[in-house]
C-alpha cells in the first residue's frame, strides 16, 4: 500500500497529474484569498483575529495547498475513496451504504453526510463521556459496522480517510460552542485549555508562549503560527507525508522536551477540542500543505 | 552511559560538587551545584571558575544547547536566520553585570514570570521528557561560558 502511494506521488511530481488523481475533479478548491481567515459566517463573529498557517505560507506552498492536482494528500484521498466504497469487510457493508457518496449532502440512508463533519468535530461521545474526533469516529464505524479492527493512527488508510472526510467540509467555518458552560464538551474544553496554558518540558513552555504570545513572530527561520487545527490532516514537507493533528502535538511536545501522549489519548482529544474552539470561524482547509 | 553516570557520581563524591561541575561529562551526568541568589543576581561563578567566551559563543549557537539564535539576534554573522522573539543581544556586556547575566541564564523567570525564555540551569519542570528528567539544559560551566561570551558583547 505504501509503495502504491509513493508511486502515485512520484507520478504526480513527474507531471503525470491526470493519471494519479480522480478526487481532484471536485471544484471545492481552497484558492479563495479569504481562505485562511475567520469568516464570521454562521453567526460566528466573535473570533475575527483567528488565522491559519496558510496566511504566512509561501506562495509555492499555497499553490500546492490550493490545487488538488498538486496537493500531495490527494493520492491518500483516492486510496480512501476505494475503502469508502468497499464492502470487503466482515460486516459486508461500505461507508457509502450508510452515508451515500462522500459528497452526498443528504447522507444516504443514515442521513449523516460527510459534509460538515470536518467543521464540527470533535463531538461529544455519550458512550464514553469524552470527545470523539474524526479518527476515532471512523474507527467506531469500522469496528461496530464493518466488524474490523480500526485503522492505525498515521496509517495511509487513516490519513486518507480523515482527509477524504474533512475535505468534504472545505471552506466551511469551524463550529465550536464548547466554551459554553452548558455544552457537553465544556469540561473537555476546560481541560484542554488548562493543557494549553500549562508550561511543560525542560524548556518550560506552554502552547501560548509560541502560538498566542508570539504568533506571526520569527523563531529562527520559521514564522510562528496560531497553531490552528483546521488544516489537518496536513502534508508537511518536514514529514514528507501527511500527518494527523496528534502527530503535530507530539512534535511540539518533543521540541520543548516534554513527555508526549499517545495518539487518540484523552489529553490530546481535550486539546483538540479546545483548539477547534480557538479556530472557530476559520474555514476548514484540510487536507492542507505546510512547510 | 551508565559508566559515565557512575563516574560522575564518584567524582562528585570524591572531589566535591563544585569540582564535579567542571569535569566535562556534559550536563547529562552532572549533579547540580548550589548557588546563592542575592538581590536577583548570582554574584559567584557556579563553578568557581571563569567562563570561556569562545566556548560560550559555540554553546550559544548550538541548537541542542543554548540555541540563543532561535529567539535573539546576535553578532554571529556566519549563522543565518536569527529569531525575533527576544531582545537583540549586541550590547549585553554594557547593559548588564556578570551577576545579572548569570541570573538571567540560570532562571530568567525571576525577573519575568511570563517570559518564554527557558531556565537554563533549573530542574523540576512539569512533564519533562524522560531522558531529560532531573537534568539542566546547560551544565554549570556552559552557563559560565555563555555569561563570559555575553560580557564581551559591547
Amino acid at each position: 500500500m505504501k509503495k502504491l502511494i509513493t508511486t502515485a506521488i512520484a507520478l504526480m511530481s513527474a507531471g503525470l497529474l491526470v493519471a494519479a488523481c480522480s478526487a481532484g475533479d471536485s471544484n471545492m478548491s481552497a484558492g479563495d484569498s479569504n481562505m485562511s481567515k475567520s469568516t464570521g459566517e454562521n453567526g460566528i463573529s466573535d473570533n475575527p483575529d483567528a488565522w491559519s498557517g496558510y496566511q504566512t505560507a509561501r506562495e509555492g506552498v499555497r499553490a500546492m495547498n490550493d490545487d488538488d492536482f498538486e496537493n500531495p494528500v490527494m493520492p491518500y484521498v483516492d486510496l480512501a475513496a476505494n475503502i469508502y466504497d468497499s464492502r470487503d469487510n466482515k460486516g459486508n457493508i461500505s461507508c457509502a451504504d450508510c452515508h451515500g457518496a462522500p459528497e452526498d449532502e443528504t447522507g444516504g440512508r443514515s442521513g449523516i453526510p460527510m459534509k460538515g463533519v470536518g467543521a464540527s468535530y470533535p463531538r461529544f461521545n455519550a458512550d464514553t463521556g469524552k470527545p470523539i474526533n474524526v479518527e476515532l469516529q471512523i474507527n467506531k464505524c469500522r469496528e461496530e459496522r464493518q466488524v474490523e479492527k480500526g485503522f492505525k493512527y498515521e496509517s495511509d488508510e487513516m490519513l486518507g480517510m480523515t482527509a477524504l472526510v474533512n475535505y468534504q467540509s472545505r471552506g466551511m467555518p469551524v463550529v465550536s460552542t464548547a466554551a459554553n458552560p452548558d455544552d457537553e464538551l465544556h469540561s473537555a474544553w476546560q481541560t484542554g485549555k488548562d493543557f494549553y496554558y500549562q508550561r511543560r518540558g525542560q524548556l518550560d513552555m506552554g502552547c501560548n508562549n509560541c502560538h498566542e504570545d508570539n504568533a506571526e513572530n520569527i523563531i529562527r527561520a520559521e514564522t510562528l503560527s496560531q497553531g490552528q487545527s483546521n488544516g489537518f490532516p496536513t502534508y508537511r514537507f518536514k514529514w514528507q507525508k501527511p500527518g494527523s493533528l496528534h502527530r503535530r502535538f507530539r512534535g511540539c511536545n518533543k521540541n520543548i522536551r516534554a513527555a508526549n501522549f499517545n495518539y487518540g489519548s484523552d489529553e490530546y482529544l481535550n486539546l483538540e477540542t479546545y483548539l477547534a474552539w480557538r479556530g472557530r470561524g476559520l474555514p476548514v482547509e484540510a487536507p492542507a500543505v505546510r512547510k | 552511559m551508565k559508566n559515565k553516570k557512575l563516574l560522575a557520581k564518584l567524582s562528585a563524591a570524591a572531589f566535591g560538587v563544585a569540582v564535579a561541575g567542571a569535569i566535562s561529562f556534559g550536563a547529562q551526568a552532572e549533579e547540580m551545584v548550589s548557588f546563592e541568589i542575592v538581590d536577583e543576581t548570582i554574584p559567584q561563578s557556579l563553578t568557581g571558575k571563569a567562563g570561556d567566551p569562545v566556548a560560550g559563543r559555540k554553546t550559544a549557537i548550538n541548537r541542542k544547547k543554548g540555541n540563543c539564535l532561535a529567539c535573539h539576534v546576535m553578532p554571529i554573522p556566519e549563522q543565518q536566520f536569527h529569531g525575533l522573539i527576544g531582545p537583540t543581544l549586541d550590547d549585553t556586556g554594557d547593559r548588564f553585570t556578570e551577576a545579572e547575566l548569570r541570573m538571567r541564564m540560570v532562571d530568567s523567570k525571576v525577573f519575568d514570570e511570563s517570559t518564554m525564555m527557558p531556565s537554563f540551569y533549573k530542574t523540576g519542570q512539569h512533564m519533562v521528557l524522560k531522558k531529560f528528567v532531573g537534568k539542566t539544559i546547560l551544565s554549570a560551566q556552559e552557563v559560565e561560558d555563555v555569561v563570559a561570551y555575553l560580557m564581551t558583547l559591547k
